[in-house]
């Protein structure tokens, strides 16, 4: 047990399945999926929901792959309300029906989060390799139809970022209470197509202004949230709010993590729901005490003024960045090793690169890839 | 602001036992309230007047002239878009 045991997770992301119809070129759910397909039963969520609860979390989201494809999702989002959560769907929308729409409602969902790729059919079809655009417009039309709050989520990247100001419009045309400006964050599959998916700074700065622009006109009619990229930012966030502070991922398969992609990182052992308790997993595991706090830093973080504001920025992009998961988030502009960030930004202009097909998130490529050797 | 202020529509207000506090939830958020801020927002039910949450606070802390922090608070959970 940790000397002084952490506060409560305040949010569980409870990854019902990686199970998905889009196939988005950005997805966050790691390229190895295909190798985690074992899902846990309803019980099991179930007695997960118990646990956090009793743990002190508050927010519950149930995400995926597509949640939906999960047919006890009523059952545990009525267990959820229950127990007193605030339950929030984070979906595509396939699936999404009156029907299910309405024993949700009746289950006391609170809220949905819906993604859109784009607000061109053209575009939005074309990054998910689906034909969804009419569909997600209806779903939306179906969330407002439940009077649920609908945050229209949008992850933003070099083929549309300049149509941020049709994207904002949409979702206000659509009802939406708020739109989340998810720049692409590069993990997982965004990271493998990162050199097709990084804008521009002048695309940036320019879909910026345009948000500033509309938030000054909305008020509180409809928030805005831009989400930083941190590429071009060269200042750090804090990993998931701080590692082992406040969120808890459970993924399909049971394995607790802190983040969504921690799983990726070598020499880690995180436990798995089956086998333990959420509160021992919480306060004890090796998997969540690694990086809490700033013990483990090394420099340039330990003696940095702003180590207990970022607590040293992203562990997963260190790893991904520079093989090192206790290293500086490279993002950082004090990193030794921030010239590979400034380099995936050069790469980013340089055609031969950026010409390169864009690899879908689908099974076949995601079997492929975690057969193929590293590096 | 609304004469009758009201919590807004997708925000819910709760108390937390392993926070304790109440807090006041929202989509993919929350705010943890101190005790003056919730017993605010707790007769925000659209039925009571800023000035009958200010008598009733009056009555219940045991001091008079509450209503201007009253008001500043409304002001800046307005703000927040915590209110209807």
């Amino acid at each position: 047990m940790s000397a002084h045991p952490p506060g409560p997770p305040l949010w569980l992301l409870a990854e019902l399945t990686y199970r998905c119809p889009l196939h988005c070129v950005f997805c966050y759910n790691p390229v190895d999926f295909a190798r985690h397909e074992a899902e846990l039963s309803t019980a099991d969520w179930l007695r997960v929901l118990q646990e956090a609860r009793e743990l002190g979390a508050v927010q519950c989201g149930f995400s995926g792959g597509e949640p939906l494809l999960r047919d006890d999702l009523e059952m545990l989002v009525a267990r959820a309300r229950e127990l007193g959560f605030y339950t929030n769907l984070l979906t595509s929308g396939v699936g999404l029906t009156a029907a299910r729409a309405s024993a949700l409602k009746a289950a006391g969902l609170d809220h949905v989060q819906l993604s859109f790729q784009d607000s061109t059919r053209e575009m939005n079809d074309f990054l998910s390799h689906t034909k969804t655009f009419d569909l997600k417009r209806k779903v939306a039309d179906i969330i407002r139809s439940q009077d649920w709050p609908m945050v229209m989520n949008v992850v933003l990247h070099r083929h549309n970022i300049e149509h941020v100001d049709r994207i904002i419009a949409m979702a206000h045309e659509l009802g939406a209470s708020h739109v989340e400006l998810a720049n692409t964050q590069y993990y997982s599959w965004a990271l493998l197509n990162r050199a097709q998916l990084l804008p521009t700074l002048a695309q940036l700065q320019a879909a910026e202004a345009v948000v500033n622009d509309w938030r000054a006109r909305l008020g509180s009619r409809m928030k805005l949230f831009w989400v930083v990229p941190d590429y071009h930012e060269g200042q750090v966030k804090k990993c998931s709010n701080g590692w082992g502070q406040m969120f808890l991922n459970i993924a399909p398969d049971g394995t607790a993590l802190p983040c969504h992609t921690a799983r990726m990182l070598p020499g880690l052992a995180f436990p798995n729901v089956r086998e333990q308790g959420l509160r021992e997993i919480w306060q004890d595991s090796e998997g969540f005490n690694r990086y809490r706090g700033t013990a483990w830093m090394k420099e340039p973080c330990r003696s940095c003024e702003q180590r207990e504001q970022d607590l040293g920025g992203c562990r997963c992009q260190a790893w991904l960045l520079t093989q090192d998961a206790a290293a500086a988030d490279p993002v950082c502009a004090k990193s030794p090793q921030h010239a590979r960030v400034r380099q995936a930004l050069a790469d980013a202009h340089e055609p031969r690169l950026r010409e390169q097909p864009l690899v879908f998130r689908d099974r076949a490529s995601s079997l492929r890839l975690s057969s193929e050797p590293a590096g | 602001m609304n004469s009758l202020p009201q919590i807004a529509h997708g925000y819910r207000l709760q108390w937390e036992s392993a926070q304790q506090s109440h807090v006041l939830l929202y989509p993919e958020g929350m705010v943890l309230l101190n005790d003056s801020a919730a017993a605010i927002l707790q007769r925000c039910d659209g039925r009571r007047s800023i000035a009958d949450i200010s008598a009733e606070l009056e009555l219940l802390c045991e001091e008079s002239g509450l209503e201007p922090q009253v008001r500043d608070f409304l002001d800046i959970a307005q703000q927040q878009g915590w209110l209807a």
